[in-house]
């Protein structure tokens, strides 16, 4: 029952959002102001009518007793000042969410993209999201088997965490996001997996190599596609991974479904803020970011994670390529602040032809150490890691010395340390787009890297575990 | 919704608000907005217009709602109950905010910090016709298990107090009038358990006093090599993924402070998860209690409201000077300092202020000194000593700490624990530097190490360091020439340094011995390092090659000491220190035969 305000507030919003205003005071890029409206509330949508009548949709970035700005998702092609026309629609951006929803293709504000009708919507969201009440999450600790060495053995996926890869431009960011959907699953347990996916700014190909891999794994009525090319409006991108992740949350926490989210590129999306920012005559930070690029990336990530007492979840594989593969550059140092960790891509070995080019040494899950180890994946699997880690991160010292000194002027000992090294890289590390690996076998693979070494080396390695696995 | 209109929103730019018909709203009056009930501060004043910062998404907030003041500043309250409590940036109690609004936070919901039904039980410690004073304490009441609660005269109440009705021991609530106090000229005031501090003002103390103590920390390489005293301020930097966030938990889990004020500010959710879920489960080493009832969480993460990040260090710093004023070492952990100066630049941002470097406002040295400076030992109002630690993180982008936040926040604190990208990657935690890090607080603490370690502290100390600079500079030599052109003794450097960050700098956090360190145990570690320094360069001298030194099973224990003796038999290592002066006199007298 709804009591009489809250009767006149509804009647108040219907009334409000009927009336329509005609003429921009001023058009700026994506930018719509617009002036003597009614008090228009903060971030609400907008139905903006263009001169040839036809409707796109906005969001209010500003609003005084004088103007309101607008920023139009769609573009502002074709808008004049006296007749385009509003509509304020008294609540924010939303997303009629229904789990019908996978197997179809949507633009980045949610609407369809493949022509037909989308299915009636359970309940309607807002995009922006709610934070999670930091009591209310649980710890995540369930191992995700990949497949791939490098990942389960050094920087182990964990259900509900957000791990970016940081690639660069050429690389085989998309090839490794595709195999790890063919081939991630939960050990020991019938999971209900969905994959929800959003594209920002990327080209049609990418996109459609995505949708042919899907296919092919026969995963594609289990995903849901939100899809802004790099032709759509720069604008749409700023939206698309919310509506994406709003879509996640209703699978993973309304339905008890594993929803692993793969947005790319999530630089792409960063270009589109700078873009909104500049135009808005915003204080730029660093490269002319935003100063809330931080902020604005957290909203995203955040919306990660498990929570106590429901069965779904969250991951995030975000992918991000970084500007002249640039670790420091803002989008992925803020990124690298956000997540739990980072996969990182290496040129150098791309072009020594290793698939994947992962450098385990900077890349890290820091949820790692809960969900490895005995009952999860083998009892000497956090010391194993660890000790790969620092051997091989010895071996790029070994390297720089070989490179001034000559190889032949190595020490014994430094001389195993480089055929320690290369074969982690081609055996260990590389493998084949679809070769599927289960934990043990990446274990002993590195068992077997590290018996290239002298037992005494190995000092993160317990004694009873050295006597178990190496065979030196 | 209650309370007096102060004026109307003119302007809603996401977090900042622009008001208009401003009556007599005072400069950081704490209001609340619209009839959806949003917080906020009053952050500027002009001309019948104010600015307002909110501390809640601002979605739906439209121009010509009403305004709603207060008539008191942003202020934290403080009671009993604190204690094992988990709050947002404004100190909205987290856990009944899910009694609320359930797993999502919803909007304009309040609670209080405090439960203010629950009855504590009250022991007066003054009766009718003492004299006190602000700042007496005049009861207590056991909070947790670990912690006893003084109940204080607050601060605001000033002059000479005659007590003129007290309350007999019992259960109270944190509002039920517990004394009547009154001061010379006649003026009765009501004492209860609950005060309200306002979060920007420090609490007055009497004066400072000599930071001689160390902060113990368990962490060798922060104990040994860079010792924090109790109520002294450090930064911690470094880039992401070096281990910021594991070395603040390291030091809330077991230094020795008496309370721990953790605030999460602008970090992951699932980071503070970890620390809700891990704290009630450890154990003090020093108390056989949980690490929980000594801890007050703060949990703003980075996808809450950034205003209310900023206000975060505020509340948190104001409630460890609260237990400060009882008499207690407090520490607290800002996780991390620079997310707060980003809130700050956002909210100038949306100001329209004038900004300085990278679009910090010019303001931020200011505010990042007097948050620091709120530390300190200090002879309370209530005539006891407690301290106020500072560890703040710095997040530094792209790792570089010549950045405005780290080089604005060098300046203002004496202790520095630079984090090293090279050192994390070859996974050697804590991944803090010896070469950047520096400690102002060496000569003060050095009478209560040296009292603590049979006068050998300061001078093991020095030498180590030594060693390591040395090293360098070898360092720098093999680069060029390999290993093999230097002469064994100065190898022999090298290989004691290599010792050492295995064996004493590198700790891990997950090892059931190796976590906590005592003093007794770091002492031994070290001695024992400097020497198998001293008798391997005298046998080098005589002629044994090293590679014949380092091949001792000796040195094999000595590496594993941290993992395989205990702190309680810290004496094992005297033990292992004769075993490693007969291994080598043996190895010695081979070669003097010869």
């Amino acid at each position: 029952m709804m009591n009489s305000d809250a009767l006149l507030k509804e009647t108040d919003k219907a009334l409000l959002s009927g009336r329509e205003y005609a003429g921009a005071s001023r058009i700026d890029g994506p930018l719509v102001y617009m002036r003597n409206t009614h008090p228009v509330g903060y971030n609400e949508l907008v139905e903006i009518i263009a001169p040839d009548g036809s409707v796109r949709s906005g969001q209010v970035l500003d609003t005084s007793d004088d103007a309101v700005c607008v920023q139009c998702f769609e573009g502002t092609d074709g808008l004049n000042l006296p007749d385009t026309k509003m509509h304020f629609l008294g609540e924010p951006l939303t997303l009629g969410v229904s789990e019908k929803m996978l197997g179809r293709v949507m633009n980045g504000l949610g609407k369809s993209r493949d022509g037909a009708a989308l299915p009636a919507s359970e309940d309607e969201r807002d995009v922006n999201g709610v934070p999670m009440n930091p009591t209310a999450r649980e710890y995540p600790r369930d191992f995700i088997q990949t497949g791939i060495s490098v990942i389960d053995g050094m920087m182990t996926l964990i259900q509900g965490q957000k791990l970016p890869i940081f690639s660069g431009n050429g690389m085989e960011h998309n090839q490794l996001a595709a195999q790890i959907v063919r081939q991630a699953k939960v050990r020991g347990g019938k999971s209900d997996f969905a994959i929800v996916f959003a594209a920002m700014g990327v080209k049609y190909d990418v996109a459609k190599y995505f949708i042919d891999s899907f296919e092919e794994t026969g995963v594609l009525d289990n995903v849901a596609m939100f899809l802004s090319l790099a032709d759509d409006p720069s604008l749409e991108r700023t939206i698309t991974p919310r509506t994406a992740l709003t879509l996640a949350e209703h699978l993973a926490f309304d339905k008890g479904k594993q929803v692993l989210v793969i947005m790319t590129d999530m630089t792409n999306y960063c270009e589109s803020l700078r873009e909104i920012s500049t135009q808005r005559g915003e204080i730029p930070s660093r490269k002319g970011y935003p100063g809330y690029l931080y902020s604005n990336l957290a909203e995203i990530y955040e919306r990660s994670g498990k929570i106590q007492g429901q069965a779904g979840s969250i991951t995030q594989l975000p992918i991000l390529t970084m500007p002249n593969d640039d670790i420091s550059h803002p989008i992925p140092d803020l990124t690298g602040y956000i997540t739990e960790g980072q996969i990182v891509f290496d040129r150098d070995m791309h072009g020594r032809g290793i698939y994947p080019p992962i450098n385990c040494l900077p890349s890290l899950s820091r949820l790692m150490k809960d969900g490895i180890g005995e009952g999860m994946t083998r009892s000497d699997h956090p010391h194993l890691s660890n000790q790969l880690f620092a051997s091989y991160s010895h071996v790029q010292d070994v390297r720089n010395l070989a490179s001034v000194i000559g190889e032949e002027e190595l020490t014994e000992l430094d001389h195993r340390y480089m055929e320690f090294g290369d074969f982690f890289e081609k055996n260990f590390v590389g493998q084949r787009f679809d070769e599927d690996r289960s934990i043990e076998e990446t274990l002993d693979l590195g068992w077997k890297a590290l018996s290239l070494l002298p037992a005494e080396e190995l000092q993160r390695l317990t004694d009873e575990e050295i006597e178990e696995h190496y065979k030196g | 919704m209650q309370g007096r209109i102060v004026g109307k929103v003119k302007r809603v730019n996401g977090p900042v608000l622009t008001a208009s018909g401003i009556t007599d709203a005072q400069m950081m009056e704490l209001v609340h907005v619209s009839d959806l009930g949003i917080v906020g501060e009053i952050v500027k004043l002009r001309e019948g217009e104010a600015t307002i910062q909110v501390y809640e998404d601002a979605t739906g907030i439209r121009p010509g709602d009403n305004i709603y003041g207060s008539g008191m500043s942003l202020s934290a309250e403080l009671a009993p109950g604190l204690i094992g409590n988990i709050y947002d940036g404004i100190q909205r109690p987290l856990e009944e905010l899910r009694k609320l609004s359930g797993d999502f936070i919803g909007k304009g919901i309040a609670a209080s910090a405090v439960d203010h039904e629950k009855l504590w039980h009250f022991v007066p410690s003054v009766s009718v016709g003492d004299r006190v004073h602000k700042g007496s304490v005049i009861g207590t009441v056991q909070e947790t298990e670990r912690v006893e609660h003084r109940v204080m005269i607050p601060p605001s109440v000033e002059g000479e107090l005659t007590v003129v009705n007290m309350v007999p021991e019992g259960d109270y609530t944190v509002t039920d009038q517990l004394a009547l106090v009154s001061s010379d000229a006649g003026k009765t005031t009501v004492v209860q358990m609950l005060q309200y501090w306002p979060i920007r003002v420090p609490r007055p103390v009497a004066d400072h006093a000599d930071l001689r103590t160390p902060l113990v920390t368990g962490l060798r390489v922060i104990d040994t090599l860079f010792p924090l005293s109790k109520g002294g301020t450090v930064a911690i930097p470094g880039g992401f993924g070096t281990g910021k966030t594991m070395t603040q938990h390291s030091v809330a889990q077991w230094c020795d402070a008496d309370i721990i004020v953790y605030i999460g500010c602008g970090e992951r959710g699932n980071e503070m998860t970890d620390v809700l879920r891990e704290f009630p489960h450890l154990i003090d080493p020093r108390t056989g209690l949980s690490l929980m009832q000594r801890t007050i969480l703060i949990a703003n993460t980075s996808n809450m409201p950034v205003s209310a990040r900023e206000a975060s260090i505020y509340t948190g710093i104001t409630m460890a000077e609260y237990y400060r004023d009882m008499g207690y070492n407090v520490a607290i952990m800002a996780d991390s300092t620079s997310r707060w100066a980003e809130a700050l630049r956002e909210l100038s941002g949306r100001m329209e202020e004038m900004p300085a470097e990278e679009g910090f406002p010019a303001y931020l040295p200011t505010r990042i000194a007097q948050f620091y400076e709120r530390a300190g030992h200090m002879k309370t109002l209530g005539g006891s000593e407690g301290s106020v630690s500072v560890i703040g993180a710095v997040s530094p982008p792209g790792g570089d700490f010549s950045e405005p936040v780290t080089s604005h926040t060098k300046r203002f604190v004496r202790a520095f624990w630079g984090l090293d990208r090279s050192l994390a990657s070859a996974r050697h935690y804590p991944a803090i530097s010896w070469l950047d890090s520096y400690s102002e607080y060496i000569d003060e603490v050095k009478d209560w190490w040296n009292s603590h370690s049979q006068d050998k502290w300061y001078q093991n100390r020095q030498k180590i360091m030594e060693l390591l600079q040395k090293e360098v500079r070898l360092q720098q030599i093999v680069k060029l020439v390999g290993p093999d052109a230097l002469p064994d003794s100065q190898n022999f450097i090298l290989e004691v340094c290599s010792l050492f960050k295995t064996a004493f700098l590198q700790q891990n956090a997950f090892d059931e011995i190796d976590r906590y360190c005592s003093i007794e145990k770091q002492t031994k570690m070290l001695s024992i390092i400097l020497r198998y320094y001293e008798l391997g360069s005298e046998a080098i001298q005589k002629g044994v090659p090293m590679v014949k030194i380092r091949r001792l099973q000796v040195v094999q224990d000595i590496t594993k000491m941290r993992f395989n003796i205990s702190n309680e038999n810290a004496d094992e290592i005297d033990k292992l220190e004769l075993k490693l002066e007969r291994s080598i006199m043996q190895l010695g007298s081979l070669y003097d035969e010869q």
